[in-house]
C-alpha cells in the first residue's frame, strides 16, 4: 500500500474514529457512571495518574444502576413505547398520504415528471425547523384552520389540535412526506404498463389489477419509504417539542430534558444507549432490505 | 401505451402539493401582515422585515450560522470525497467494514444521540464549546452524506478512462485532478450543497455543541417559536424559503443546460 493511499484512507477513518466512535464509547461509559454534584457532573472520572490500581478501582465503580433506574421509573418505558407507537402510526399515515401522490406523479405526462419531482424535493431543501413551525400558526386555537372551520360554520368551538399527539402526526407526515414519495415513485415509474394491460385483458377490473399487480410490484419502494420515515421518527425531537403537548412522550424529548433541564448526564446517556439498541433492529432490517434490492437489480 | 390522465391522479396531485406548499405559502403571506397578532390580517406591510434587519442578535446568529456552514460543508466535502474514494476504489484494507459502518451509521443516528455523544467528547478532552465545536460536529455528520452521494457517482463511472490517463503517463494525482474530478464534480457539488443545507438547518446537534457566545440561527428560531408564532420569524422564514427556492431552481436549470450542451457536443463529435 503506498503512502498516498494510506493518507486517503487514514484521514477520514481517523476523523470518524475520533468524532463518531470514541464519543460513543464515552456515552456508554458515562451511562455506567453515577450522577454527582461536580463538574463534569458524574463519577468516577478516568484518571491515569492512579496507575493500575486506579484503573481497577475505576472499572469497579461502573455499574448498571442507571439502566435499572430506567426500568424502574415507568416514565422511560412509557416514553419508549409511545415513541414506537407514534412512529408506527405516523409511518402508516405518511404511506397513505404519499402513495396517491407518487402514483399520480408516475402517471403524469413524461414532460411533467421532472417538474413534479422538483416540487417534491424542494421542501426537503427548505429548513426542517421552519416547516415544523409553519404548522403552529395553522393548528393553534386561534389558528388559520380553526378560523376557517368556524367561518364555514362547521364547528362552533375551536378544535384543540396544537399540543396534542395529532399535531405530532401531522408534523411527521408533513416533514417526511418526500422521503416516502420518492422511493415509491421510483418503483412505480419503472413499472411495466403492459403488465396492467395483460391483467385487464385477462378480466381484472382496474381496482383488482391495482391490488394484484401494481401494489405488489411497488412493495420495494413502500418498504424503503417506511424505513426512511420510521427510523428518524422514533428519535425525533423538534416535532414533539414544538407541536406536541406536555403529555406527548417521545424518547428524543425525554433525553433532551434529562440533559438540559435535569442535568442528569448518566441517565441521559443510558437513555441514548437504550434508544440506540431499539433502533439497531430496524436499521439492520433496512440494510438487509437495501442489499437484497441491489442484488436483485444486478 | 400510457393510460389517460385520470381524475383520481389529478386530485391526488392537487391535494398532495397543496398539503406540501400551503403551510409555507401561509407563512409567506402572513410575514407581510402589519399586525403583531399573527393570526389577524391587518393590511400589507414590510414592517417585520425592518425589525429583523435591525435585530442585532439575529444578525449575529445568521453570521455564525453562515460561517459554520461554509467551513463545515467544505471540510465535509473533502473528507467525504476521500472516504468515498477509499471505499469504492480500495477493495480491501484492515477495518474496512468498520469504516463503511461509520459512514452509514450517522445517516440513521438520531440527532439527540449524535449531539449528546459529541458534547461528552468535547467535555472529556476539555475543548471549550463554541464555533469550532459546532464546525467539528457538523463536519462529522455531513461528511457521511457527502460520501454516500459521491460514492454513488464513483460506482457508476468507467474506470478505464482513469487507467488510460495513468497509462499515458499521468501521475495518480494528475489523473485524479484532470480525469476523475471533472467527472465526479456534479456529485461533489451536490454533496457540498447538501452538507451546507444540513448545517444551516441543524438545531439539535448545534444545541448540544454550541457555547453561550455561538448561538446559531436555528437555535434562535427555536427559542423564539417555542412560545408560539412570531411575525419576525415569519419574515425570516420567508427570506430563507426564497433563497432556497431560487438556489434549487437555478441549480436545476444549470444542470439541465450542461446536460443539453453535453448532448449537443456528443452529436457534433459523431457528425465529424
Amino acid at each position: 500500500m503506498n503512502i498516498r493511499r494510506l493518507v486517503l484512507i487514514a484521514v477520514p477513518y481517523l476523523w470518524l474514529v475520533a468524532l463518531f466512535l470514541i464519543p460513543f464509547v464515552i456515552v456508554v461509559k458515562i451511562s455506567l457512571s453515577d450522577t454527582a454534584l461536580a463538574i463534569p457532573p458524574y463519577v468516577p472520572t478516568f484518571d491515569l495518574s492512579g496507575g493500575w490500581d486506579g484503573v481497577k478501582s475505576y472499572f469497579s465503580q461502573l455499574d448498571f444502576d442507571n439502566f435499572t433506574f430506567l426500568t424502574e421509573d415507568d416514565l422511560y418505558w412509557r416514553a419508549y413505547l409511545s415513541s414506537l407507537k407514534i412512529a408506527v402510526i405516523a409511518t402508516v399515515a405518511t404511506l397513505l398520504a404519499a402513495y396517491p401522490i407518487a402514483y399520480g406523479m408516475a402517471r403524469a405526462a413524461p414532460e411533467w415528471r421532472p417538474t413534479l419531482m422538483m416540487l417534491v424535493i424542494l421542501p426537503f431543501w427548505t429548513s426542517f425547523l421552519i416547516r415544523v413551525y409553519s404548522w403552529i400558526g395553522i393548528l393553534s386555537q386561534e389558528g388559520y384552520l380553526n378560523q376557517l372551520l368556524l367561518g364555514l360554520g362547521l364547528i362552533d368551538q375551536p378544535l384543540k389540535i396544537l399540543n396534542t399527539n395529532l399535531a405530532v402526526y401531522i408534523g411527521i407526515v408533513y416533514t417526511y412526506l418526500p422521503f416516502m414519495i420518492l422511493p415509491i415513485y421510483a418503483t412505480l415509474e419503472k413499472l411495466d404498463q403492459s403488465l396492467l394491460e395483460a391483467a385487464e385483458d385477462l378480466g381484472c377490473s382496474r381496482l383488482s389489477a391495482f391490488w394484484l399487480v401494481t401494489l405488489p410490484l411497488s412493495r420495494p419502494g413502500i418498504v424503503a419509504g417506511c424505513f426512511l420515515v420510521f427510523i428518524p421518527a422514533i428519535g425525533e425531537f423538534v416535532i414533539p417539542s414544538l407541536l406536541g403537548g406536555s403529555r406527548t412522550l417521545m424518547i428524543g424529548k425525554v433525553l433532551w430534558e434529562e440533559f438540559f433541564s435535569n442535568r442528569d448526564w448518566p441517565v441521559a446517556s443510558a437513555v441514548a444507549v437504550v434508544l440506540l439498541l431499539l433502533l439497531i433492529v430496524p436499521i439492520m432490517l433496512f440494510q438487509r432490505n437495501q442489499q437484497k434490492q441491489q442484488e436483485a437489480e444486478l | 401505451m400510457r393510460r389517460r390522465f385520470s381524475w383520481f391522479n389529478a386530485t391526488a396531485l392537487t391535494f398532495g402539493f397543496a398539503f406540501l406548499y400551503l403551510p409555507m405559502l401561509i407563512l409567506i403571506i402572513y410575514s407581510f401582515n402589519g399586525s403583531r397578532l399573527v393570526t389577524v390580517w391587518a393590511g400589507f406591510s414590510t414592517r417585520w422585515y425592518g425589525v429583523l434587519i435591525h435585530d442585532q442578535d439575529f444578525l449575529n446568529a445568521a453570521w455564525v450560522t453562515l460561517r459554520v456552514a461554509v467551513v463545515s460543508s467544505t471540510a465535509a466535502t473533502v473528507l467525504g470525497t476521500m472516504a468515498a474514494y477509499a471505499l469504492v476504489r480500495v477493495a480491501r484494507f484492515p477495518g474496512r467494514t468498520l469504516f463503511s459502518g461509520m459512514i452509514y451509521a450517522p445517516l440513521v443516528m438520531p440527532d439527540v444521540i449524535t449531539g449528546l455523544s459529541l458534547l461528552l467528547l468535547f467535555i472529556a478532552v476539555g475543548l471549550d464549546r463554541g464555533i469550532l465545536t459546532i464546525v467539528l460536529a457538523h463536519t462529522t455528520f455531513s461528511m457521511c452524506y457527502v460520501s454516500v452521494v459521491v460514492s454513488s457517482r464513483l460506482v457508476s463511472f468507467d474506470r478505464s478512462i482513469e487507467e488510460a490517463a495513468l497509462d499515458l503517463g499521468c501521475t495518480p494525482f494528475d489523473a485524479f485532478r484532470s480525469v476523475t474530478l471533472p467527472i465526479i464534480a456534479p456529485a461533489v457539488i451536490s454533496g457540498w450543497l447538501l452538507a451546507f443545507t444540513l448545517s444551516l438547518d441543524d438545531l439539535v446537534i448545534s444545541s448540544f455543541t454550541a457555547g453561550p457566545s455561538s448561538t446559531t440561527l436555528p437555535i434562535r428560531i427555536y427559542s423564539a417559536v417555542r412560545l408560539g408564532v412570531s411575525p419576525e420569524i415569519n419574515a425570516l422564514s420567508t427570506i430563507m424559503i426564497t433563497i432556497v427556492t431560487v438556489g434549487v431552481i437555478s441549480a436545476s436549470f444549470m444542470s439541465k443546460r450542461s446536460l443539453a450542451r453535453r448532448a449537443a457536443d456528443e452529436q457534433k463529435a459523431q457528425q465529424q
